[in-house]
């Protein structure tokens, strides 16, 4: 469903700013594969994310998704395909508009969009339904404003917008990081849920250790802009937080780690 | 004041509204700061002056002056989506180019639209006195206007626009062309400043390529006049009100200049107009600081 061939990316080249984010990544993702990728900051998690919906356009390399190439293809084409939802909880809603509006423009990613009502009455109930079947009885508040609810109501919404419109990849940046524990989980249980429901092909950037393996069917590591570990099946099951703790320690190159929040998270 | 002079006012803040309404969804819908009304509205009055007084309908001058407002905008959009110009900047060469393709268009500085076949001369008829039949006329034209405007902005194309406005790259990545949407947002937001120059030319009697400058002020000015009256989340309401703003602006400043107020003279219209918008726009902001020191 995804195929990431040869890719580099590099920002600012050609100048003294010049940094290489992405220095060779090869990565294929069959249709419904659910891969959590870790790494370091500035190991390119973010960079491949934005070079697979379109907002970095890569140096040399090809990313192909569902067999067609879309190395060069605007994201807001792309997103007829490709949903995404960001670390910022902020981001991915428009806070001044009402819950069922921002449903609406979601529910239309990949469409025309004509001069017809966006929430006609039809349209309106089903939105409804979809929002109910959070259990966060933000069903009843559907005419609220976006910019009223705390940021996991907001990624919680996110992550049924991302699933309305029928996509086929889903691209979660970190969408956990921001949230208060309890919900950080019901997200994560929610993204579980929706992956599975709508059988999407993921790939999910966590800082969490735990995550990266209790969520998915597989876990990629990255390094200054290349894989250094690609888990799957068996091998990842029987692995536990401490062991990929202490591979990711010793792809660091020794670099001690500074504290446990990789292990605790 | 007199009623002549009131209604003359609301006559006038009725106008006005169209460019209100223009400047409402430049600013608050696409969040795009821009000044080309300064030059649409000119260009609007001039295109239908010079289409009136060659003779033709007065409705085709209508149509012809929004499609002129709506090249405008084109024009800024172009420069701002395609070369990255900074918006703002983007509408000020705009602009600053309408007051020389004003001149052109004209032939002259300023012309008189007197004793024309207008958009209102037919209602004259009607038996109501000649200084009702026009704040009538343009109520229902702008009432028409507010009503579409409504529908559209809350269509799935509309909503698109206000996505696009409010957060970009959440509008691109459900799949919104930004690029499009602020095309069309601009091309509509000085059409419908390009209509109210052409109305303001059949209602004021004359074009004059001077009559832009300060267009956005005063628009602004509706606008804000009009969101501190009406809080509301409904989009019907939120135009309405720029229109309203538009109205009570016009009355107030004839009432202040008609009481002698302050010792107050026409000229100085623009100073006052100009504090009172920095007040509207400061004021919160200070609101705002204090909660934060508190």
């Amino acid at each position: 469903m995804i195929s990431v061939k040869k890719l580099h990316v590099t920002f600012n080249a050609g100048t003294p700013l010049e940094r290489r984010a992405i220095t060779g990544i090869d990565l294929d993702l069959h249709e419904g594969e659910f891969a959590t990728v870790i790494g370091s900051n500035g190991a390119g998690k973010s960079t491949l994310l934005a070079a697979i919906a379109g907002d970095v356009v890569p140096q040399s390399g090809r990313i192909e998704i569902g067999g067609r190439d879309v190395t060069k293809e605007r994201p807001a084409k792309r997103a007829a395909r490709v949903a995404r939802v960001f670390q910022d909880p902020l981001a991915g809603s428009c806070a001044g508009l009402s819950i069922e509006e921002n449903l609406a423009l979601a529910l239309m990613r990949g469409s025309r969009r004509g001069l017809g009502a966006a929430l006609q009455a039809g349209r309106r109930a089903v939105l409804r339904e979809r929002v109910a079947e959070l259990g966060l009885g933000l069903e009843n508040r559907m005419s609220d404003r976006m910019g009223l609810l705390s940021g996991g109501q907001r990624q919680a919404l996110s992550l049924v917008m991302a699933t309305l419109a029928g996509a086929e990849v889903l691209l979660l940046d970190e969408h956990t990081a921001a949230l208060d524990p309890g919900m950080a989980e019901f997200v994560a249980d929610l993204t579980q849920r929706l992956v599975t429901a709508h059988g999407l092909t993921t790939l999910m950037v966590t800082h969490s250790m735990r995550q990266a393996l209790d969520l998915g069917t597989r876990t990629v590591m990255l390094h200054e802009g290349r894989v250094v570990l690609d888990i799957t099946g068996d091998r990842r099951k029987s692995m536990t937080v401490d062991d990929l703790v202490a591979m990711f320690r010793r792809v660091r190159g020794g670099e001690e780690l500074d504290d446990d929040s990789l292990r605790i998270g | 004041m007199s009623a002549i002079a009131f209604w003359g006012a609301v006559e006038l803040g009725l106008v006005y509204g169209f460019v209100a309404l223009g400047v409402f969804l430049a600013f608050r819908v696409l969040d795009f700061p821009d000044l080309t009304v300064d030059g649409s509205f000119p260009l609007g009055a001039a295109l239908a002056a010079v289409a009136i007084t060659t003779g033709w309908d007065p409705w085709l001058a209508c149509v012809i002056a929004a499609v002129g407002g709506a090249a405008c905008g084109l024009v800024t959009a172009f420069l701002n989506v395609r070369f990255g110009i900074l918006n703002l900047l983007a509408s000020i060469l705009t602009m600053i180019a309408l007051f020389s393709v004003n001149l052109r268009v004209m032939g002259r500085p300023n012309m008189a639209v007197l004793n024309q076949e207008t958009v209102v001369t037919p209602f004259y008829d009607l038996g109501l006195p000649d200084h009702l039949v026009r704040p009538l006329v343009l109520t229902i034209l702008i009432l028409a206007t507010v009503v579409l405007l409504a529908r559209f902005l809350g269509s799935d194309f509309g909503l698109a626009m206000r996505a696009a406005g409010a957060n970009a790259r959440m509008a691109r990545a459900n799949g919104v062309d930004v690029g499009r949407q602020v095309y069309v947002g601009m091309a509509l937001s000085n059409a419908l400043t390009g209509l109210g120059g052409a109305f303001f030319a059949q209602i004021a009697g004359f074009a004059d390529v001077t009559s832009g400058v300060g267009t956005i002020v005063v628009g602004l000015a509706s606008v804000i006049v009009g969101e501190t009256l009406f809080r509301t989340r409904s989009m019907f309401i939120a135009l309405l009100a720029c229109v309203i703003g538009s109205v009570i602006y016009r009355v107030a400043v004839q009432l202040a200049l008609s009481a002698d107020l302050f010792f107050l003279k026409a000229s100085d219209l623009n100073l006052v107009t100009a504090i009172l918008v920095a007040l509207a726009l400061i004021l919160p902001k200070l609101r705002a600081g204090k909660k934060v020191v508190q």
